[in-house]
């Protein structure tokens, strides 16, 4: 009998070796995490959707080189991504995004560029229970219908322009009156009418506000009608529209303390106007020449998470020759943000990665990141600013593009717009 | 004050809508034929304008000579490859025929230069009258759109092809028992026309961005402009390009400038209602 006990107790042994050996041996291997979505390749948001897209690659080539996200259970998850043209076309999106869900099993969805696809898109994600993370969408209404598995990485359109009057109030405490002239489509009118209702709640006088039709090309009849003492003109709409606004400006000797345009300050392109470029103020969700560093967050308290803005903008301009825009920052980030969802949750569990997400408060290389937690508005991002630049002259007289606000950002001083001489 | 600034404004860009019309108004008046590249022709000439002064670095408004030549030989060869085979043909088939040539040169336009805006950075400052300032490009715009004006009128009334065009204007078969050639006054016609509104295309690219879609929103209001003046008319066309441009100037004073079109278009309805023939009567 004992020697019956003995090799039951060895067979014993050894099973506990085997079974702790194959525990081990699986522990390191790695789950596959498939992030899903469509890219614009073709159709006209292709250039910002490819970078959109270049930005999520990014994210996804660093996080698997560094060995991936670990769970609570020791294992550790990889990403894969998976995606379809959807040719521009709002059509198209519900029906990949479906795909992509049913068929090639993605755990984590990221939208597609424009507020208009990532509507469409947003329905789908939350009739399936998947989590998606929005990029390039900033349009308020898609976080007002009720989903709770949509995040905006984008400051919404109400916040687009408002900033310009806080710089207004900075610069000149006595400033009264704001014209607003807009181009007429769905963007740019939501943005002034959210600017106007907060001007007028700052006390402002909205003395002229008038919408043009896309393609304008001569504004002397809007700038005929600003009254000669006005503080500040705002608005605008896309690159063509908006630079011709501010060359007329110039051109008509107009000079108010603040002048904040959409869209087309922002671009490089922009400084080919020369003078009329000089203290034009424009929006942007982020700029390289951005400062949001370690040292900011902790000054605000916050947690830093991810790259710095040096280190990204390196890694990007490398691997695709040409420095990156705010749509390949919010790609980026888009992965980001799941990225340290999951690490938080410890877990790839729709439920769990929700609260990490909804308890997210944090700053990255792309500025602070927090979501409205209220059913009317869940998932609208509430922590991020927008980027205020500013053209400015250096010592030289070259014009320089300078981030003026919000001030853990800004690289110099707002300064009001040049008088004529 | 506000009111003469923007008067003037629009007058001076009047001017400019005005040698566009005055080209579409004598294709009309010589050979009856509504010119529908003429819009596609007008951003040929911003583009000519914008590549002369960007690449060979020609002063924008002395470059609108080459650019007047440039039409001139454009409008020859549109001629011969389109209209002269349906000139006699009912007016669908040349409004066809310049239909096809506006799609031509918008399809390579389109393919050659993107849709994407292009700007002649050739600024020229402001001239201050008083408390009224006035962008000098616009000013010098309608100085030049006046010159070429004046051109016209010398050539059509001082030289041989140009009594020529005004005769076949006036009766294409009597012209042709003279012994005027009238295929070639004909061609002549076209090839003018052409030239003034590339000329005009060059003009307005000066102060405004421009791709090669420009010319659709000039062809129009050349269109409600010929009519304001009469049609074929010449001096009608000139006068109701500042007639729309000092409109243009002065509606936005008193309503939203989206009310512009309105008005104007009402205007044109109201033309075609009351004096069909124009404000300074059709030249038939």
């Amino acid at each position: 009998m004992k020697g019956k006990g003995t090799v039951m107790m060895a067979l014993a042994a050894v099973l506990c070796l085997v079974l702790a050996g194959s525990v081990q041996a699986q522990a390191p291997a790695a789950k596959n995490v498939v992030i899903g979505f469509t890219a614009s390749q073709t159709g006209k948001l292709n250039v910002e959707g490819m970078r959109q897209i270049n930005g999520l690659n990014l994210w996804m080539e660093r996080v698997n080189a560094a060995g991936g996200v670990k769970l609570a259970d020791g294992s550790v998850v990889k990403f894969t991504s998976k995606f379809y043209d959807d040719e521009s076309n709002k059509g198209r999106v519900q029906e990949f995004y479906t795909k992509l869900i049913n068929d090639d099993k993605a755990n984590f969805l990221v939208s597609p560029y424009s507020s208009g696809l990532t509507d469409a898109a947003a329905v789908i994600a939350q009739q399936n229970n998947r989590i998606m993370i929005t990029a390039g969408a900033a349009s308020d209404s898609t976080y007002k219908k009720g989903f709770t598995l949509v995040y905006q990485t984008y400051t919404p359109a109400s916040r687009y322009l408002t900033g310009a009057v806080d710089i207004l109030a900075k610069l000149d405490p006595k400033a009264k009156k704001i014209a607003i002239v807009h181009e007429k489509d769905k963007f740019s009118t939501d943005v002034v009418n959210d600017l106007k209702q907060y001007a007028e709640g700052k006390g402002y006088q909205i003395v002229l506000f008038e919408g043009y039709d896309a393609g304008t090309t001569d504004f002397a009849p809007f700038i005929n009608k600003f009254p000669k003492d006005v503080d500040a003109i705002m608005g605008g709409g896309h690159f063509a529209d908006t630079s011709t606004f501010a060359k007329q400006l110039h051109e008509k000797g107009i000079k108010p303390t603040v002048v904040a345009l959409l869209v087309a300050p922002p671009e490089p392109k922009f400084a080919e106007l020369g003078e009329a470029a000089v203290g034009i103020i424009g929006a942007s969700q982020w700029e390289p020449a951005a400062k949001y560093s370690p040292e900011a967050a902790k000054a605000k308290n916050l947690e830093w998470f991810g790259p710095t803005v040096a280190e990204f903008v390196e890694a990007y301009t490398k691997k695709f020759n040409e420095e990156p825009s705010y749509h390949s920052a919010g790609g980026f980030v888009a992965g980001l943000l799941i990225e340290k969802a999951i690490a938080k949750a410890g877990s790839i569990d729709t439920e769990k990665v929700k609260a990490a997400l909804d308890a997210m408060d944090i700053m990255t290389f792309y500025g602070h990141l927090k979501f409205d937690n209220t059913p009317a508005a869940h998932g609208l991002q509430v922590g991020h600013d927008m980027i205020y630049i500013q053209w400015q002259k250096d010592p030289k007289g070259a014009l320089v593009k300078e981030v003026v606000w919000p001030e853990e950002a800004k690289t110099k001083d707002v300064i009001p717009m040049p008088k004529k001489k | 004050m506000q009111l003469l600034t923007s008067l003037i404004d629009g007058l001076l860009i009047g001017f400019v809508y005005g040698v566009a019309a005055v080209g579409l108004t004598l294709i009309w008046g010589v050979m009856s034929v509504i010119n529908l590249s003429h819009g596609p022709v007008m951003a040929l000439g911003m583009f000519s304008t914008y590549l002369l002064f960007t690449n060979l670095g020609v002063n924008p408004y002395l470059a609108l000579i080459a650019v007047a030549v440039f039409g001139l030989v454009l409008g020859l060869v549109i001629y011969a490859v389109a209209v002269h085979r349906v000139i006699s043909a009912p007016h669908l088939s040349s409004l066809l025929a310049t239909f096809a040539v506006n799609m031509i040169i918008i399809g390579i336009g389109t393919a050659v230069f993107s849709t994407s805006p292009h700007n002649i950075d050739f600024s020229l400052g402001s001239i201050y009258l008083g408390p009224i300032i006035l962008p000098a490009a616009r000013l010098l715009a309608a100085v030049a759109a006046i010159l070429f004006t004046v051109l016209l009128y010398l050539f059509l009334y001082f030289t041989r092809p140009g009594k020529a065009i005004r005769a076949v204007a006036n009766n294409r078969m009597a012209a042709e028992l003279m012994g005027i050639p009238s295929a070639q006054v004909l061609a002549l016609s076209f090839g003018i026309g052409t030239a003034l509104a590339a000329v005009a295309g060059g003009l307005i690219a000066t102060f405004f961005p421009f791709t090669i879609l420009s010319g659709g929103p000039y062809e129009l209001k050349s269109f409600v402009i010929c009519v304001l003046g009469g049609l074929g008319n010449p001096l009608g066309a000139l006068l109701g390009g500042l007639l729309l441009g000092g409109l243009e100037g002065l509606i936005p004073t008193f309503m939203p400038v989206s009310w512009v079109p309105v008005l104007e278009f009402g205007l044109f309805i109201l033309v075609l209602l009351v004096k069909p023939s124009g404000l300074l009567g059709a030249k038939t």
